[in-house]
């Protein structure tokens, strides 16, 4: 009977270990999933984005480089056609000016992307609850490259096809 | 051994391919009423999988640190150190939880099964149970099979999470990857069907070892060298047959 129990217990804890990790997997890996844990310490601050580009929930808030606390939510206002950043600040961190200026950047060529904070210069300090109002949003990669070819195509047919206009326009000013 | 060489080799091969489908016929026939008896299957449950929890544990840390110092510094080459969780879930999760759960798991728990199955051939139980009209494929080969079956997958993501610890110790604590980073591009690239994936390999594996583990014992030649031989033959055709299939599955899956 003795042995019968402890194999029991043993089986037990077995399966239920398996079955955790199981319901690990599945509910903290994908992002839909349901989030455990006590809430981190800290104040909350919102921002307004135009585009956050692929910002995502966890990502880091810096202030100078350095984390000073991480993105906890994210949702879209139908107002203003905007997207609402929530971002947990640290505790340790209280004197954030109000008028600081938040942006989205990346981090290396293909990374993700993080919140960076520069700070403003008044005196009265962010607190929990307040809002960033001066912010840049993502600068997304195509974009700028879509923006840099039609650029330089425009640029290149102007200089070919131009020609005799450009002639003119010289002759013009000659007069 | 086989005098008509090549051929017979061949032949041999076929043979044994079409006795171990049989005898997973047979054993699933066995398995139904074996469900019958839940003590038996927890005490396999117990056998095969708990057990083997510590080995398991081990390897995951270790192979899930390995993980973390690799894929950092491929991926720090490409100024990309961030997917560094993602690297590491996804590959944990779909390969290397699965196929190094199943290798160890036909080294701890499948030579064990073999050889007590061999054993008992070998000291003719089998046969004194026959002769009771106990039928052994129901009491002994059935049980440990579903033991076997049952514990792979349970195995297969304790392995992932602790792997996962273990790449995030190395990845986060030792080479300061940003943890809010490191789950977050985790969540964001890894989705359920990729979970999926490892479960349904380590249930696919756990069927092939714990059959080659049961069928190799229960027709062990019933001697001390056969019982040895066939303890050999299971460690070899599981791994052989595990990382097989593992590329079925794969592409299958993708």
């Amino acid at each position: 009977m003795r042995a019968n129990r402890t194999l029991e217990i043993g089986t037990g804890l077995f399966v239920l270990l398996g079955f955790a990790a199981l319901l690990f997997l599945t509910t903290q890996l994908p992002a839909s999933g349901v989030k455990f844990g006590a809430p981190r310490a800290g104040y909350h601050v919102s921002a307004e984005f135009d585009n956050i580009g692929d910002l995502k929930v966890g990502a880091p808030v810096t202030m100078a480089g350095v984390h000073v606390g991480e993105v906890e939510g994210i949702r879209f206002d139908s107002k203003n056609y905007k997207a609402v950043v929530s971002l947990r600040v640290d505790p340790q961190y209280k004197q954030i000016p109000e008028d600081s200026y938040a942006s989205i950047q990346t981090q290396g060529l293909l990374g993700g992307k993080y919140i960076g904070i520069s700070p403003g210069g008044l005196d009265s300090y962010l607190k929990d609850g307040s809002r960033i109002e001066q912010t840049q949003s993502a600068i997304v990669l195509e974009s700028l490259i879509n923006k840099f070819f039609a650029n330089y195509s425009s640029k290149g047919s102007g200089d070919s096809q131009g020609q005799g206009a450009d002639n003119q326009s010289k002759v013009e000013s000659r007069k | 051994m086989n005098p008509r060489g090549g051929n017979g080799f061949i032949l041999e091969g076929v043979r044994r391919l079409g006795a171990v489908t049989i005898f997973l016929v047979w054993l699933l026939l066995a398995s139904v009423p074996a469900l019958g008896r839940p003590r038996l299957l927890v005490h396999q449950v117990y056998n095969a999988g708990a057990r083997s929890l510590i080995i398991i544990m081990l390897s995951g840390l270790f192979v899930g640190m390995v993980l973390g110092l690799q894929a950092f510094n491929l991926l720090q080459r490409f100024g990309s150190e961030e997917a560094l969780g993602t690297a590491a879930a996804l590959g944990l999760l779909k390969e290397l939880s699965p196929v190094i759960t199943a290798l160890l798991f036909a080294g701890r728990a499948g030579t064990a099964l073999t050889s007590e199955i061999g054993l008992m051939r070998a000291t003719d139980q089998l046969t004194a149970m026959e002769i009771m009209a106990v039928d052994p494929l129901r009491h002994v080969a059935a049980p440990r099979f579903l033991g076997g079956v049952v514990a792979m997958p349970l195995l297969t993501v304790i392995f992932s999470v602790i792997g996962l610890y273990g790449a995030q110790l190395i990845g986060v604590q030792l080479m300061g990857v940003d943890k809010g980073v490191f789950w977050s591009q985790m969540q964001g690239s890894v989705g359920l069907h990729d979970v999926s994936e490892g479960v349904v390999k380590s249930l696919v594996f756990g069927v092939a070892c714990s059959l080659i583990a049961v069928h190799e014992g229960y027709h062990a030649e019933p001697t001390a060298e056969g019982v040895g031989l066939a303890t050999t033959r299971t460690v070899v055709a599981s791994s052989v047959i595990t990382l097989l299939l593992d590329y079925v599955l794969t592409a299958v899956f993708l």
